[in-house]
């Protein structure tokens, strides 16, 4: 039952950096104590959820009924490549330029 | 020509088709008072008076022709303007999404329900302010600076498209587009007291709307009255085979000058009482009792009708809305479009673009949606939402098999002060109550003004419909618009 792994909620400045690292959200200090109390609020707020008994319930997705939307894979004109790098802020030889990968 | 702008929309187009003024003229009507007032609203953020002008002489040339040639009526929205919100495209013009980290994003293409509205010939005016990427109430999520309530300049006037209404409100633009995540078009409306369509969910092209909640997320339109918003939402729903969600189904047509005499007969309203919360505005209780007892005087039959998860509709709301918003922003990372922050390592590219130039709200709720999807509470949070919606949505279903609409207050308060939810986001998230449970059901909803409060500030009712039925939203507000003139009412803004 969800009610036995949800304890009430506080979220630790572990768990905000924990969480702001699988975001890629680099946050300040003060970021990470207001993220720790607001986050929690929030949390304890949405926990009246795990009241509920949803056993045979459904996950809705999405409101629309399932159907194909496939369509013929035929070649059409696009975007052209000066347009599409256009925003980028830095290219290279066509590309989008990005500092190295790895350390 | 400033009194151009005072005209009713039917007025203007009947102008327009005798001649009696240009596109051009009309255009530069709302360019000039946009100059005179804008300053002090703050409703747009990129205006695009070159482009507005060249649109106009377009549309005075199609005029000019038909008048020497006649053939079939151009469409009444033919040299309209129309005022766009900052996260629809619009193609060669500045796109923020009220964010710094699109501060200088320039999309290559329209929006398909912008191109469908050129396409009918409107006149682009600028882009509105919108609280960032919509995640908002008020417009003080812009990173751009917030839009003052033209009733009240010291109040928001709603959002997340709040810069749009409060255009519409003020008599910047006669109609605008917005976009509705959980209320985004109908509290606006309600707090700027204009009419507002948040359309069923899949009835019109999301391709070029800058993605939110993917499930949630659909265009509408602000305008002064109902039968003016129809006449949009008739030009940019449909399908559109880039947007694989948008449905195939007819558009039923909605003809405000079918009948002479407006009526309800044979419409069944539903009053959920979940609806009316201890702690919500007393003279809002009040005036949408006294609109729902007009609806009754044109015909309709009022009867009760139970919502009972409407209590769940917050909750589930804020999980699955940041949780879709936590994968779709992760496109926002520095290396295809926006400025970049940077660093040696690409890794360290991410995190500071990301930390440094979106905003708290925004920051705020892609930690709550990471942390929905993480490993470990995936099931507890996001999977239990997505259970409740499905009761949420049932509810809806239930409802529509007794009556044909169901009438609600579109907000629990009229709008507030600047500042007022300040550091407090769930006090913030509470303003939506009422209209988060139409996205989440995916029904059509319209909020309009039934009333003033002591302070002067609009009231909105919200009715909603069962899907893909916007012509009965169309018919009840329309008939109520024939039937009192609040809608008719204009903040005093000449003087200031």
């Amino acid at each position: 039952m969800p009610n036995d792994i949800i304890p009430a909620m506080t979220l630790t400045i572990e768990q905000v950096e924990h969480i702001a690292n699988l975001a890629r959200l680099e946050l300040s200090a003060s970021e990470k104590e207001r993220m720790s109390q607001q986050l929690s609020a929030i949390l304890d707020y949405v926990n009246r959820l795990q009241s509920l008994d949803t056993a045979g319930i459904p996950p809705t997705s999405s409101v629309l009924p399932p159907r194909s939307v496939l369509r013929l894979d035929e070649p059409h004109p696009g975007l052209d490549l000066e347009t599409l790098l256009r925003n980028a802020p830095e290219t290279e030889a066509d590309q989008f330029r990005v500092p190295p990968v790895l350390d | 020509m400033s009194t151009l702008t005072e005209l009713s929309l039917s007025e203007v187009t009947t102008g327009l088709r005798h001649g009696n003024f240009s596109s051009r003229e009309l255009a530069q009507a709302y360019l000039e008072r946009i100059e005179r007032l804008d300053p002090t609203l703050h409703t747009f953020l990129t205006l695009t008076p070159e482009l507005a002008l060249v649109q106009a002489d377009q549309a005075d040339q199609l005029l000019s022709d038909w008048r020497k040639n006649g053939g079939a009526a151009p469409s009444p929205l033919l040299g309209i303007p129309l005022a766009v919100k900052d996260i629809l495209c619009v193609a060669g013009v500045r796109c923020t999404c009220g964010s710094r980290i699109l501060e200088n994003f320039i999309p290559p293409y329209n929006a398909t329900s912008v191109a469908r509205l050129r396409q009918a010939g409107m006149i682009i005016l600028g882009k509105t302010n919108t609280d960032e990427f919509a995640m908002g109430s008020s417009t003080e999520n812009s990173a751009y600076g917030v839009t003052h309530n033209p009733w009240d300049l010291s109040r928001v006037p709603g959002g997340s498209s709040g810069g749009s209404a409060a255009a519409v409100a003020a008599g910047l633009a006669p109609l605008a587009l917005g976009t509705d995540t959980g209320g985004s078009v109908r509290q606006p409306a309600s707090l700027c007291g204009v009419t507002g369509l948040k359309p069923t969910y899949g009835r019109v092209s999301r391709y070029g709307l800058v993605a939110f909640g993917s499930s949630l997320d659909v265009v509408g339109v602000f305008g002064h009255s109902a039968a003016d918003a129809a006449l949009v939402f008739a030009q940019m729903a449909g399908q559109d085979t880039l947007d694989a969600t948008s449905v195939e189904l007819p558009i039923p047509e909605f003809q405000p000058d079918a009948s002479t005499e407006p009526s309800l007969h044979g419409l069944r309203v539903g009053v959920p009482g979940e609806y009316f919360i201890t702690g919500m505005q007393p003279e809002v209780e009040a005036a949408i009792h006294q609109a729902i007892t007009i609806l009754e005087e044109l015909g309709a039959v009022i009867q009760p009708v139970s919502l009972p998860h409407t209590q769940y509709a917050l909750p589930v709301y804020y999980l699955i809305a940041p949780a879709e918003a936590s994968a779709n922003l992760a496109r926002y990372d520095g290396v295809r479009y926006g400025p970049r922050q940077p660093a040696e390592v690409m890794w360290d590219v991410f995190r500071h673009t990301r930390g440094e130039l979106f905003g708290p709200e925004v920051k705020r709720r892609i930690m709550l949606g990471t942390y929905a999807l993480s490993a470990g509470y995936y099931d507890a949070y996001y999977g239990q939402a997505q259970k409740v919606r499905t009761l949420i949505k049932r509810d809806f279903d239930q409802a529509f098999t007794q009556v044909n609409l169901i009438a609600t207050p579109a907000t629990p308060n009229t709008a507030f002060r600047i500042g007022e939810h300040a550091d407090d986001p769930l006090s913030m998230y509470l303003e939506d109550i009422f209209t988060l449970p139409a996205n989440l059901a995916g029904v059509p909803g319209i909020a309009f003004p039934v009333g003033f409060d002591s302070k002067g500030l609009p009231i909105g009712m919200q009715l909603t419909a069962a899907s893909f039925q916007e012509d009965l939203l169309f018919r009840a507000a329309h008939a109520y618009q024939q039937a009192t003139d609040w809608h008719t009412r204009r903040p005093s803004l000449n003087q200031s």
